[in-house]
């Protein structure tokens, strides 16, 4: 191992502290009984029972996870056909356009996937009934046609990377393609299926400006709530829900981490 | 069920599916974006007018607005937001990768264990709220916030700094929120370069920092191409972080699109703005995929 420049590493130690102080200091926060970020006057934990008893936010963050896990669900099972078209089917015809379409929602503006799909769903209502109303079904319609791209990606590097000789000797042995793949590869590509399916979850619960465009009355999501309440300035209740979805985060990537290193 | 039977049931649904969802739902609304940008603006649900209608038996009116791009074109504000917006995406990516190259490249060249940890920690913060990260600045930057506070006891400052709500404040979260989108794909390209090509050069009398001038910077440019256009593209569309950390007059083109559709109502000119917007980023996202394919041929 070369010895290490100075302000390389300093570079790297000041990066870590930019990524990570705002989001400490948030937690840190979280615990103060005052209402005032400057003013530290003592541990507290009232901020958390407010929250507990946040009724439109506990609605909210119902209605988000559920559209999460929805989108979660259907955007692997879509993500992981568009991977394998891309890494099992060679050069067919539309491969282009298949890949053009899997890299634009990846960079596409917030605001032009909200306001073009908004647009869709009022004329699609308007010629064809349906969808009637906007709410739950849209905002998860919506997700997943961006979650898929995100899916496809991590999915697509897992099959590209995989060792196909169990498959051959699977097929050798005789076994039905469609047995080869949910006996041999979908166990393979497992791994990448459960953080595609996370990372598909996290988009979803972390959407403000696309849900807000397809929504309809009634139906609010959690950044939704968390929007119109940062609006008016700083609230310690964000500070609080904000180190719940922290700590949930870590408690996540250690399960999967400890999960990985057993394989 | 033959073979060959079940391998055009496979294509069917691992081509045909995605390619269906995709079109309907990503394709097929840029249509009606464009059909709308094309409508009048009128009070009714939905607020806009149409565009053909059957006058008679037989007679078709069709009735194209041009309007509201001509109203985008004599208006400056709209010329002044998109150009800010572009400002704005440029010096952004142009930090994240003055300060996301030098980590990725500390990070390709740390030791194998400790790598996997290094990336971990860029990748974690991604997975927490985008919006509660950016909210975490509000109350890092106000004026009787903690870097003002921390400035003023240790006395560099003698009245707070106006941070928030000021362009400043938008670069800062910008860099936040994309460091991470620069980081990987240069992570990426770093590790896949072949190491005996640096010990070449040295063995031929070159210095490292020459080495890495001549050497690394030049292989690396897929990777900084990548990082930058992830950066880049979204970030002219920004509306959250403006419209947080910006000041109330501060023109990006996304936070104009909101205000047009949620405050004035005005779908129309909205979808004209969409537009306008999807024409600019078309550039940067040909260039990009451009670079994408070639690197997949290059390695395959």
């Amino acid at each position: 191992m070369k010895r290490r420049s100075w302000p390389l590493l300093s570079i790297l130690v000041f990066g870590y502290a930019f990524l990570y102080v705002p989001i400490l200091l948030l937690i840190l926060y979280s615990f103060n009984e005052s209402r005032l970020v400057t003013v530290w006057s003592g541990f507290s934990l009232k901020w958390y029972g407010e929250l507990l008893h946040n009724r439109q936010l506990l609605d909210a963050a119902w209605l988000s996870v559920r559209i999460a896990a929805l989108n979660a669900s259907v955007a692997v099972v879509l993500g992981t056909l568009a991977a394998n078209a891309l890494v099992r089917h060679g050069r067919f015809r539309g491969r282009t356009g298949l890949e053009l379409l899997l890299t634009a929602p990846l960079v596409m503006p917030d605001v032009i996937i909200g306001l073009s799909l908004l647009l869709l769903f009022v004329t699609l209502q308007q010629t064809v009934g349906w969808p009637d109303g906007r709410g739950f079904s849209t905002i998860t319609i919506a997700h997943i046609t961006f979650s898929l791209a995100y899916v496809a990606v991590v999915v697509r590097s897992r099959l590209a990377r995989m060792d196909v000789s169990l498959e051959e000797a699977a097929m050798d042995l005789g076994a039905r393609p469609l047995t080869v793949y949910l006996r041999i590869t979908l166990p393979l590509i497992a791994p990448a299926l459960l953080s595609g399916w996370l990372l598909a979850f996290t988009l979803s619960l972390d959407d403000l400006v696309i849900a807000s465009f397809v929504s309809g009355p009634g139906a609010t999501t959690l950044p939704m709530v968390i929007y119109s309440s940062v609006r008016m300035g700083v609230s310690p209740q964000i500070n609080a829900l904000a180190t719940l979805v922290v700590a949930l985060v870590a408690v996540a990537v250690v399960i999967a981490g400890l999960s990985m290193r057993r394989r | 069920m033959s073979h060959r039977h079940s391998h055009r049931l496979s294509r069917l649904l691992n081509i045909g599916l995605p390619y269906f969802w995709l079109g309907l739902f990503f394709l097929l609304p840029f249509v009606m974006v464009l059909r709308i940008s094309l409508a009048e603006p009128t009070l009714a649900q939905p607020p806009y007018t149409a565009l053909w209608e059957w006058v008679e038996q037989g007679v078709l009116q069709i009735r194209l607005n041009l309007a509201n791009f001509q109203l985008l074109r004599e208006d400056d504000i709209y010329l002044a937001a998109l150009l800010n917006s572009l400002w704005v995406a440029l010096v952004g990516t142009v930090c994240c990768l003055l300060l996301g190259y030098p980590m990725a490249y500390a990070i390709a060249t740390a030791p194998e264990r400790r790598r996997i940890l290094l990336l971990m920690l860029i990748i974690l913060p991604f997975w927490t709220s985008f919006l509660i990260r950016v909210y975490a600045w509000i109350g890092l930057l106000n004026a009787n916030g903690l870097l003002n506070t921390f400035l003023l006891w240790l006395g560099v400052i003698d009245e707070p700094l106006k941070i928030l709500h000021t362009q400043m404040a938008v670069y800062i979260g910008v860099v936040y929120s994309y460091l991470p989108f620069m980081i990987l794909p240069l992570y990426a390209n770093l590790t896949r370069l072949d190491p005996t090509l640096l010990e070449a050069a040295a063995d031929l009398g070159c210095r490292p920092f020459r080495a890495f001038l001549r050497v690394t910077l030049p292989l690396s440019m897929p990777g900084i191409v990548a990082g930058s256009m992830l950066v880049f593209i979204p970030v002219v569309g920004e509306f959250v972080i403006p419209d947080l950390l910006g000041s109330p007059g501060s023109l990006m083109i996304g936070k104009l699109m909101w205000t047009e559709f949620f405050a004035n109502k005005d779908w129309p000119l909205a979808s004209a703005l969409a537009i306008v917007l999807l024409a600019v980023l078309v550039v940067p996202f040909v260039l990009m995929q451009r670079l994408q394919q070639d690197d997949e041929g290059t390695r395959t």
